[in-house]
C-alpha cells in the first residue's frame, strides 16, 4: 500500500502526468461522444473539464500542480489564435460579401451582450464586484481580464465567467439557433463567435471551416470593441 | 511546416510587441491574427505548410481551453455561494446575445433583398 502511495506521489509530480491525463481524457471523451446517439449538447471540452475538476478535487491536488504541467497546452492558445487568420483568409470572399451587415451587426451584438448582463445583474441583486466581473463575459479571456481590471471588477473571477459562458453557450447555442431557424453557417458562426469568444470558435471549427472563419472574426472584433465600450458604459452608468 | 510555424510565432511576437509598445487593451495573439490575415490578403496565396500548421493547431482547439477551464476549481466556493444569481445572468444573457446577434445579422443580410423586392413592387404599380 505504501508503495502505491509512493508511486502516486511520484506520478503526480512528474511533468508528464497531468498533461497525459488531460490528453487521454479528451481522447476518451471524444471517442465515447462519437459513439453516443447524436446529442449536440455533449462535447469533449466540457466532459474533459468536468472530469478533471472532479479528479483534482477527489485526489486533493492543487490547481498549481495541474497547471504547472498542463499549462503547455494553454501556451499553444497564442499561436492557435494567430492561426485563425488562415480559415479567415480562405473564406475572405464570403467575408467581403457580408462586410457591411457584419460591421453593422457588430456594435448591436456587443451592446446586447453588455446590456443583458447589466440588466440581469441588477435584477438578481448580485454584488457590485460580481456584476462588474460578469460584464466582459462574452469577450476572449485576456481582453476580459484587462477590462475587469479597468472597471474595478475581479480579473480572475472575470476569467472564470468567460469560461463558464463558453461552456453554457456551447451547450445551448445549437438548439437555440435551430429553434429560431437560423441555418446559415455564416450567421451561426458570427453569432457564436461574438457571444462565446474562443470556446465558441473552437466548437464552430469542428462543424465547418466557414463557420469557424466567421466566428474567429466576430471574436476578434467584439473583443476589440468591448475593450472600448464596457469601460465607457460603466463610466456613464456608474 | 516548421517554416509555417515560425511565421505564426513571428506574427504572435509582432502582435505582442505592438500591444505592449502602445499599451493596447487588445492581446498580442489577436493583433497577430489580424496582421497575418492582412499579410495573407496582400500576398494573395496560402502555402501548403501554413494550411497544415493551422489545421494542426485548430483541429482540436477546444483541447487547449481545458487547462484554463479546470481553473474554475479555484472559485468553487464563491460560485457555490452565489450560484443562483450567476446561473440566471449567465444562461439568460448568453442565450439573449446568441439569438439577438444571429437574428440581427440575418435581418441585415436579407435587408437588401427585401428592399429590392419592395422597390420592384412599387415600380410595378
Amino acid at each position: 500500500m505504501n508503495n502505491l502511495i509512493d508511486l502516486w506521489g511520484y506520478l503526480r509530480e512528474t511533468p508528464l502526468f497531468w498533461l497525459t491525463l488531460t490528453l487521454l481524457t479528451y481522447q476518451a471523451s471524444a471517442w465515447v461522444i462519437k459513439r453516443l446517439p447524436d446529442w449536440p449538447v455533449l462535447n469533449p471540452f466540457l466532459a474533459t473539464t468536468m472530469i478533471l475538476v472532479a479528479v483534482l478535487l477527489i485526489t486533493d491536488t492543487p490547481y498549481e500542480t495541474y497547471i504547472a504541467q498542463a499549462g503547455m497546452l494553454q501556451f499553444l492558445l497564442g499561436p492557435a489564435t494567430v492561426a485563425l487568420a488562415i480559415p479567415m483568409y480562405r473564406n475572405v470572399t464570403k467575408l467581403k460579401q457580408m462586410l457591411v451587415p457584419l460591421l453593422v451587426c457588430l456594435p448591436i451584438g456587443s451592446l446586447i451582450a453588455i446590456s443583458s448582463v447589466y440588466a440581469l445583474g441588477h435584477l438578481t441583486k448580485l454584488s457590485q464586484a460580481m456584476q462588474l466581473s460578469l460584464l466582459p463575459k462574452s469577450v476572449t479571456t485576456p481582453i476580459a481580464m484587462g477590462i475587469a481590471e479597468q472597471i474595478n471588477g475581479l480579473p480572475a473571477l472575470a476569467a472564470v465567467f468567460v469560461l463558464l459562458t463558453g461552456m453554457v453557450g456551447t451547450l445551448i447555442a445549437a438548439p437555440l439557433l435551430d429553434f429560431f431557424r437560423v441555418h446559415d453557417l455564416r450567421v451561426r458562426g458570427f453569432a457564436v463567435g461574438l457571444s462565446l469568444h474562443g470556446i465558441g470558435t473552437a466548437r464552430m471549427l469542428q462543424i465547418s471551416q466557414e463557420a469557424g472563419a466567421f466566428s474567429g472574426l466576430a471574436m476578434a472584433l467584439n473583443g476589440s470593441l468591448s475593450a472600448v465600450l464596457i469601460p465607457l458604459i460603466v463610466y456613464f452608468l456608474g | 511546416m516548421i517554416g509555417a510555424l515560425t511565421l505564426i510565432f513571428c506574427f504572435q511576437l509582432l502582435g505582442e510587441t505592438i500591444s505592449h509598445l502602445f499599451g493596447l487593451p487588445i492581446p498580442g495573439p489577436v493583433i497577430g491574427m489580424l496582421l497575418l490575415f492582412a499579410w495573407l490578403s496582400l500576398r494573395g496565396q496560402l502555402s501548403e505548410g501554413l494550411e497544415r500548421a493551422s489545421s494542426g493547431l485548430l483541429d482540436n482547439l477546444t483541447l487547449l481551453f481545458v487547462p484554463a477551464g479546470v481553473g474554475l476549481i479555484l472559485y468553487i466556493d464563491q460560485l457555490r455561494e452565489h450560484w443562483l444569481g450567476i446561473a440566471i445572468v449567465l444562461i439568460l444573457s448568453t442565450a439573449i446575445t446568441i439569438v439577438g446577434t444571429a437574428l440581427t445579422l440575418q435581418f441585415l443580410q436579407r435587408l437588401p433583398v427585401l428592399l429590392n423586392h419592395k422597390r420592384r413592387e412599387e415600380a410595378h404599380e
